[in-house]
Formats: C-alpha cells, structure tokens, sequence
C-alpha cells in the first residue's frame, strides 16, 4: 500500500483521516513491512466500511489484513443500533463463525511420533474433510431447529462432546437470539448431511507440538506445556451457514436503497439493525453460529474417538474455541460510556483482555485466548488478549497469516506432491483428497505468520502466548 | 453447450487472482454464452472440467431485478445445487431472456477420488462483478468466488 496516505500515529498503528463519506477514521494495525505488503484494496475496503451509518469510533483492519468481500479480511467495526447503526452480511461473510479451537491432548511428542502415520490415516478416514464428504448425523426437520438453537449444546446433549467443554467455548457454547424461522429451507437442505464435516480450502485439523512458550504463567493456566501435542479444528457453519451468507447478501443488496443506504460497495450489503431485515438476519446469522460451534463440538468428539484407539488418556481437554466471522452484541466503553454495540469481526478474533465479565472464571486473569492459524508449514500461535485491545479495536486480533500469494499463482509455483514430500521431511504428514488443494494451501502462499502476530503484539492487541509447529495436518 | 475453454473467440473462460479466493471469467457471444463460460471458470475452480462425466441434468429457473444478479443468482444455484445433490458439472446451457435465465448443467456425482476437488465454492459474491456488453458480440460476465 502507499503509506503516504496515512498518518502513522505509531510502529504499528497508521490512521486515515476522514474524506469523501467516510463517518469516522480507518486504522490498520500492522508493521511497516506488513503495511508495504498490503494490498492497495484494502485501503479501498477499510474506508468504505467507514461510510456505514451508525459506525462508532473507527474501521480497523488486523496486521493480517487483506482484500476480502466488501469488508477486508481482518476487519473490525462497531455500529450502535440507536444512532442508525447497520448489520452488514457482507461483514460477517459466506464461512460464518468460521473459527479455531484447540485442544489439550496431554501427551508427548514422542508418544504422537511413535503412532504418526497411523493417526493421521485414522484421522483422515474418521473425520469428514473435502467436497462431497458427508457428516454421519443426519437431521430431522426437529433436530435441525435444536441444533440452531442449541449450539454446542446441543451438540453435547446428544453426546458428540463433553459438557466441561462449555466454559471454553464463547458464550458457552450458544448464541442467543437465533431464529431458526429465518433459515430458508435451502439452508436446512445444503446442511442436512454436514453436520460435524471439515469443509475443504484452508480449513484443517492439525495435531501439533507446543514448540516454544513466551509467556509461562499464561500457558500454564490454558494447559500448554513444551513438547506436549494439541490437536486444533478449522471450520465454520458449513453449507447452512454459506446459504445464509448468499441469500441475506441478496436481499441487503436489493433492498439498501429501500433503507436509504448508499452502498459505497455492493459487497458491504447491509440493513439497519432496528429493521425487519437486519432482525431478521441477526435470528438467521445466530442460528449459522450456533451451527458452526455445534459442528466444531462434534469433529472434537469425532477427534476424541480417535485418539482413544492410540492412547489410554483419549479425553483432549478444550483449550478454546473461538470463531473470527462474526457480529456479536458486546458493551464498550466509548468516550467515558458503556454502549450496547454491533461489534463484526470478518477474518479478526475476539480477544478479551484479564478481568473481562466475559470470560471464563480460571482464564479471567490471563485473558482470552486467541487462536492463530497458520499454514501447514510455518506453524500457528496461542495469543492472550491485552486489555489495551479495548481501546485498540474493540478487543480484536488478528486471525491467521493471510495470503500473500493467489490460489491460480501458488498452483503455478508449487506441485502438490512436492509440498506433501518437502513438508514430510520436515517431519509432517499431510493428509488431503487433492494434491491441487495442498499446492493452492502452500505454506509460500502465505505471508510470515510470525511477523503478524509479532505486529498484533507490538500494537496492543493481542499477546503471544505458545508457538504451535504441526505434526499432522488433515485437509480438505 | 459449453464444454471447453477456448472453442470459439467469444466462447471461453479464464480465472482472475483474489488474494484469499478466485475470480471468474466468461466471454459470450451472447449473455448466456457468457453465463455458460462464468461457469466453467467457476467448476475449473474445483476441479478439471473434462473430468466430469455429463450423465445427469439439473435444470435451473431464475428471475432478477438486474442483469449483473441474475449472474450471481446463476451461479450461486450452481453452488447450491452441487452441495445439495453433491455433485460436480462439466458443461452448461444458459438461455437469457430479459431479466429470466433459464439454465441446464450437466454432470455427476462427486467422487473424492476420481475427481479430488481442490475446493468447496462458498459463494458468489458481488466483487469485481461484471455482466457487460465490451463491444457489439462480444459479452463479459464475471466476479469473485468465495472459497
């Protein structure tokens, strides 16, 4: 990006001041290097979210910024229902509540290597992953309407994970407020046998090593321990919660002048959140989220099951779970005063700081922890919020290491089976239907993971906690 | 119908870079040529479009208030059909009269091993989208897909 058109206001904070419709100023948080890195349309897209009525304060973009759908990936804004404020299908996305959890598994390196090959094919049979896969639940018109209202409750209540898993899930496990009336039969369709299903693209489960701890009585209180494995799911709302994306952004597209909305971009279709639309949207987008951690909860469980074939001690604790497409109602404090706000978060972690009402009771010290994924290769990171993210960007981070490179290029650069082959003898197995899906996820494809989140850091957003290098990656 | 690429001057496809997922091209002759090809970029997207078998149809049926939505509506009940009958196209028919497509895909099953999708389309989105007529003959239908 041209810097010359932003006013660095420190390291890793760079400011746009307000111009052609803009409500508020945009700010990216990021290196210099990661700024120069950055693609020109992200400039593009953070400014135009500032045009939406009733934002409050600022447009944010992550460290991980890059050209995304309307919003960037790694946006961050809050609207105020009262002053106008808008829920935008294009700010949350297609994947919504896409998101990471990680789990304990308490076991050595040296104990996952013994068993290596044979885990990753077992985790490859038993756990769904790729296009055309299917999910072993299927739903009734009943169970459907439980599972969006229940969550991963629901998930529990039938037995796919365990109830302790609650307190590690945002909001335990359940978003309120969803309306499964407002999930078109289409959605229902496109779920039905999806439930506890991957997906394909850079979704994954990984086993990996704690290979490097930076802040010890933080790890100690999520459970991570030097040379110990975690086991860490990528997935989102699957096909209910892409239809959901697909439909709500049509109908926002359509009816925004109806609202005397100037879209700045098509792609930021939106409604306002005291409208018919916008309530009825939310219903549907907390029922996609509901989804979304029910099938996280349940490739756990599926994970369990496997895990307890190679190991006596099979119970893999939930460290967290977190998702980063979302827009959650949250109270901020602007200006001296609690406001009830929008808060969307597309491609961009919650990341409460120590003493956050929102946190579990044994991580309310430590601050919440917040996943970040990165390629099968460089390895990903454990974050702990900071209670400076409040006031940085609504108590957000970034969310995995962003493309530096497109699917068609990273194809032209790399076979597939040369990076299974390279990667092996890094001592990781890749586990995938596609060869041309392992080339388009290579790890060159992806920007240095480690200098995002050194950036989330130095900006105040979000502290580092654990490096996590991958010893199995399953991919769909 | 649409097989390939490059049969005729108006009649291909091509793929344009995304950061995160993949645009998609199609020229036409006419708007439903142009919708025909926007799909075969979109199916090469997943997978190697001659590697589908054209044994079963799937008729589609839609209405927009603009041209460039009857583009996105196009394929995203291409998308929709896929993951519900879990299946892959190869080849299309696209007939546009006003703002009314009528539309044929043809193909079959998935199979994970035969046909090893490289990815799940998500959606169509309304980025970088396009439904234009560059000169007289000679039409563009494209946007980005969310993968």
């Amino acid at each position: 990006m041209d810097l010359s058109r932003f006013e660095r206001l420190s390291d890793t904070a760079w400011r746009i001041a307000p111009f052609g419709g803009m409500r508020v100023p945009a700010i990216v948080y990021a290196t210099e290097d990661l700024m120069r890195e950055m693609d020109d349309k992200v400039f593009d897209q953070v400014t135009n979210v500032a045009k939406l009525p009733g934002i409050v304060r600022a447009s944010y973009a992550m460290p991980d910024a890059h050209w995304g759908y309307g919003f960037p990936i790694g946006g961050v804004a809050a609207f105020d229902a009262d002053e106008g404020g808008v829920v935008s299908a294009g700010g949350v996305g297609f994947d919504v509540s896409c998101g990471v959890r990680t789990h304990l598994t308490h076991l050595t390196r040296e104990q996952v290597v013994s068993v290596q090959q044979e885990l990753a094919d077992a985790l490859f049979e038993h756990v769904p992953a790729g296009v055309g896969s299917e999910g072993e639940i299927a739903l009734d018109e009943q169970a459907m309407n439980a599972m969006l209202l229940g969550g991963a409750q629901w998930a529990i209540e039938r037995g796919f994970g365990r109830a302790e898993d609650l307190e590690r899930i945002e909001e335990r496990g359940c978003a309120s407020g969803a309306d499964p009336a407002a999930v078109s039969e289409h959605a229902r369709k496109r779920q039905r046998r999806e439930m506890g299903t991957l997906g394909s693209g850079n979704h994954y489960l990984e086993v990996q090593e704690v290979a490097e701890i930076f802040d010890a009585k933080t790890a100690a209180a999520y459970g991570l321990v030097k040379g110990e494995c975690v086991v860490t799911i990528h997935c989102g709302s699957r096909g209910l919660g892409h239809q959901i994306g697909t439909e709500y952004l049509r109908d926002m597209v359509i009816s925004a002048q109806e609202y005397g909305i100037e879209l700045p971009d098509r792609e930021l279709a939106c409604a306002p959140i005291k409208s018919e639309l916008g309530q009825k949207y939310l219903g549907a987008m907390r029922s996609a989220i509901n989804c979304a951690l029910a099938n996280r909860e349940i490739i756990g469980h599926l994970t369990r099951q496997v895990f307890a074939r190679f190991f006596e001690h099979g119970e893999l604790p939930l460290m967290f779970d977190v998702s980063h497409n979302t827009c959650k109602v949250e109270r901020h404090a602007i200006d001296g005063e609690t406001r009830q706000l929008f808060v969307h978060r597309k491609g961009a972690t919650r990341a409460f700081g120590p003493d956050h009402e929102g946190l579990p009771e044994a991580l309310r010290p430590y601050g919440q922890p917040v996943i970040i994924g990165g390629s099968m290769g460089a390895g990903s990171y454990v974050l702990a919020g900071m209670e400076a993210s409040e006031r940085q960007a609504f108590s957000s981070a970034c969310h995995g290491a962003g493309r530096r490179m497109s699917r068609h290029a990273a194809t032209r650069a790399w076979g597939g089976r040369k990076v299974v082959d390279d990667l092996r003898a890094q001592g990781i197995i890749i586990k995938s239907p596609s060869l041309r899906g392992v080339a388009e996820e290579a790890p060159g494809a992806y920007k240095d993971v480690r200098a995002v989140v050194d950036s989330a850091e130095a900006a105040g957003l979000a502290r580092k906690v654990a490096f996590l290098k991958p010893l199995i990656c399953v991919k769909g | 119908m649409a097989t390939t690429g490059d049969q005729v001057a108006t009649g291909r496809w091509e793929h344009f870079p995304h950061d995160a997922d993949i645009g998609v091209r199609g020229y036409g002759a006419s708007p439903g040529e142009a919708c025909e090809q926007a799909a075969l970029a979109m199916m090469a997207a997943i997978v190697d479009p001659a590697t589908v078998r054209l044994k079963q149809e799937v008729d589609v049926d839609l209405e927009a208030p603009r041209l460039d939505l009857l583009l996105v509506d196009w394929l995203n009940a291409l998308i929709y059909e896929m993951a519900e009958r879990r299946m892959l196209f190869g080849a299309f028919e696209v007939k546009i009269d006003d703002n009314h497509l009528k539309g044929r895909a043809f193909g079959e099953a998935v199979s994970r091993a035969r046909h090893a999708p490289a990815v799940e389309a998500k959606g169509a989105t309304y980025t970088e989208l396009a439904f234009v007529e560059d000169r007289p003959g000679l039409w563009r239908a494209q946007c980005v897909i969310d993968v």
